[in-house]
């Protein structure tokens, strides 16, 4: 089986004068997969979805989407996709329920009263339907956005942030909406702050820094670019250096010394050591063990050490 | 054609809820001509000597024409204020037509100051003004009244989309109350001097509002005036053609391009 992309694109370029926001933007996210975009503030992730989205148009590079070129086929493009954005787009002056008729009268859907009673149902937002949206709290306007991006099911779906600044509920209402629309067969892609949240939904992670895709992968195997964090306490300084011995054996790591607190700490890119391995190999050693941990590495870490090793590269 | 027919009536439904919601700033445009007419009718009509004609039947068409030039400053502003609001992305992204959110902007300020007219007439025939000329000729000068009206709204949309700026908006609405005291809306330019009397003549209010007069029956065309003060019905059309030409492709592309 061929796979084929929902979104594909090629050395996108985009500059704002002096700033070059992207410098060849390569990202490949498979049909009915969630691709998240990981990156620091700055690296350029909201300036890929204006372009992706036809927003913005591209100084240099191409993409397709849902089959259709960016540029040449934008119409085409914007038939097919849903876009959510970090400011949520929704008229302000217009209720819930206006707003949302309205979305449905421009995507030509049949009876867009319906659809829009549909949409407020699901997403909470029944009570307030008639009420301007100037007066929804942050969640309520996140959600009653999301909803205006789905008035029809889109093939490929943006969200540049959607869940920043929400409370827990909304933010949940939105992942739920996420994994339905991924069951359905949509493509997502979202941009994110928050590394559980990508761990938790995306498929693939496309790691994004000043202007480009520096690593690509699944969350997985992102973590397994880091390895994972071996702690062993001794009880005695002398201790130390025979844990070190074990550590190194296990993991090939260079060993680290926390002489407070009798630490011995090492990484490991070795997925199927165990726990119960460390225990034995430590026991076996002669080590006067007082507490071990095997701490698998966050996307946290992956986010921190890759973004920083790239800043080492660069300085 | 049918898309953009269709677009634009979802987005003149928008346009006219928004108002509704707001009125404040109409409410605002639209009694300020009224205590205009009261003012310049009874403060300047009692200085002023008007051979053959009353100052306040001559005046309100002057106000009419004026206050439809307001229509730069109000679509201006309007269009200023949507350009921060995350909603024009969503148009943006959206299949729809390009020339779909100008235009229902503009079709909706002209039902609603269409409507809005309607107060300043009523005060207008309490203080002396009258329809002396054919019901035909009225209408016509309605027409003419409410085109200039557009053309004024597509001026300020594309100014308005240029700057994304409300309050430099507000600050040009302060230099458009000015033109009209540059054209023959509230005197007469005959008496302005030579150079002067050119510029008046030339703004493209004058000759609306010689038209309005004329075909109200309210004051005569004067005298070795230049052409479109002289040939007043044409040479409103023939600015409002110019204006509408140069400024809808201008105001639709723009709004196409957003900050591409």
């Amino acid at each position: 089986m061929t796979t084929t992309y929902a979104v594909l694109s090629e050395g996108l370029e985009k500059r704002f004068g002096a700033v070059h926001a992207l410098r060849g933007l390569d990202l490949a996210v498979a049909t009915g997969t969630v691709c998240g975009i990981l990156g620091p503030n700055g690296a350029g992730k909201t300036t890929a979805v204006r372009l992706l989205t036809t927003l913005l148009r591209p100084d240099a590079g191409s993409a397709r989407i849902a089959g259709h070129d960016l540029v040449r086929e934008a119409a085409a493009v914007r038939r097919r996709i849903g876009v959510t954005g970090q400011y949520a787009s929704v008229d302000g002056d217009l209720t819930g329920r206006q707003n949302l008729r309205l979305f449905a009268r421009l995507h030509r859907v049949r009876g867009p009263a319906e659809r829009a009673g549909e949409l407020l149902d699901r997403f909470g937002l029944a009570e307030a339907a008639d009420r301007p949206a100037s007066t929804y709290s942050g969640g309520m306007r996140r959600r009653l956005d999301l909803a205006a991006s789905l008035i029809r099911r889109p093939e490929v779906l943006f969200l540049d942030e959607p869940t920043t600044g929400l409370d827990p509920a909304s933010r949940n209402l939105i992942r739920e909406a996420v994994r339905d629309l991924t069951a359905d067969g949509t493509t997502v892609l979202l941009t994110t702050q928050y590394l559980e949240e990508a761990d938790q939904l995306a498929h693939d992670i496309a790691l994004v820094d000043r202007g480009r895709v520096t690593h690509t992968g699944s969350p997985a195997q992102l973590k397994s670019l880091i390895g994972t964090h071996v702690e062993a306490v001794v009880a005695d300084t002398d201790a130390m250096g025979r844990a070190a011995g074990v550590l190194d054996q296990l993991t090939g790591g260079q060993p680290s010394f926390d002489h407070e607190r009798n630490a011995v700490g090492a990484v490991s890119r070795d997925a199927t050591l165990t726990l119960p391995r460390l225990v034995r190999e430590l026991d076996a050693a002669g080590v006067p063990l007082l507490d071990v941990s095997l701490r698998p590495p966050t996307l946290d870490d992956v986010f921190l050490r890759l973004t920083e090793d790239d800043k080492e590269r660069v300085a | 054609m049918t898309a953009l027919a269709y677009d634009g009536t979802a987005m003149l439904g928008r346009q006219l809820r928004r108002m509704r919601n707001n009125p404040g700033l109409l409410i605002l445009t639209q009694t300020m001509p009224i205590s205009m007419l009261l003012f310049f009718g009874y403060v300047f009509g009692s200085a002023l000597a008007m051979p053959g004609a009353d100052y306040r039947a001559f005046l309100l068409p002057g106000l009419l024409v004026a206050t439809a030039a307001g229509g730069v400053m109000a679509g201006m502003f309007q269009a200023a204020q949507d350009t921060h609001r995350g909603v024009m992305d969503r148009f943006r992204t959206l299949p729809m037509s390009r020339a779909a959110v100008p235009l229902g902007q503009a079709v909706a300020d002209l039902v609603v100051t269409a409507a809005g007219t309607v107060p300043l007439l009523l005060v207008g025939l309490a203080v002396g003004w009258r329809i002396e000329g054919s019901a035909a000729e009225a209408a016509g000068a309605f027409g003419l009244l409410l085109l200039f009206r557009f053309a004024a709204t597509w001026i300020g949309i594309f100014l308005g989309l240029l700057t994304r700026n409300e309050e430099a908006a507000g600050q040009l609405g302060g230099a458009t109350f000015l033109l009209p005291l540059l054209s023959n809306a509230y005197i007469p330019a005959d008496g302005l001097p030579g150079w002067l009397r050119v510029v008046a003549e030339w703004n493209p209010i004058s000759a609306v509002t010689t038209a309005l007069r004329d075909l109200f029956g309210n004051a005569p065309v004067p005298e070795g005036a230049a052409w479109p003060v002289a040939h007043p019905v044409a040479g409103s059309l023939a600015w409002c053609t110019v204006l509408l030409v140069v400024f809808v492709p201008l105001a639709v592309r723009r709004y196409a391009h957003g900050e591409r």
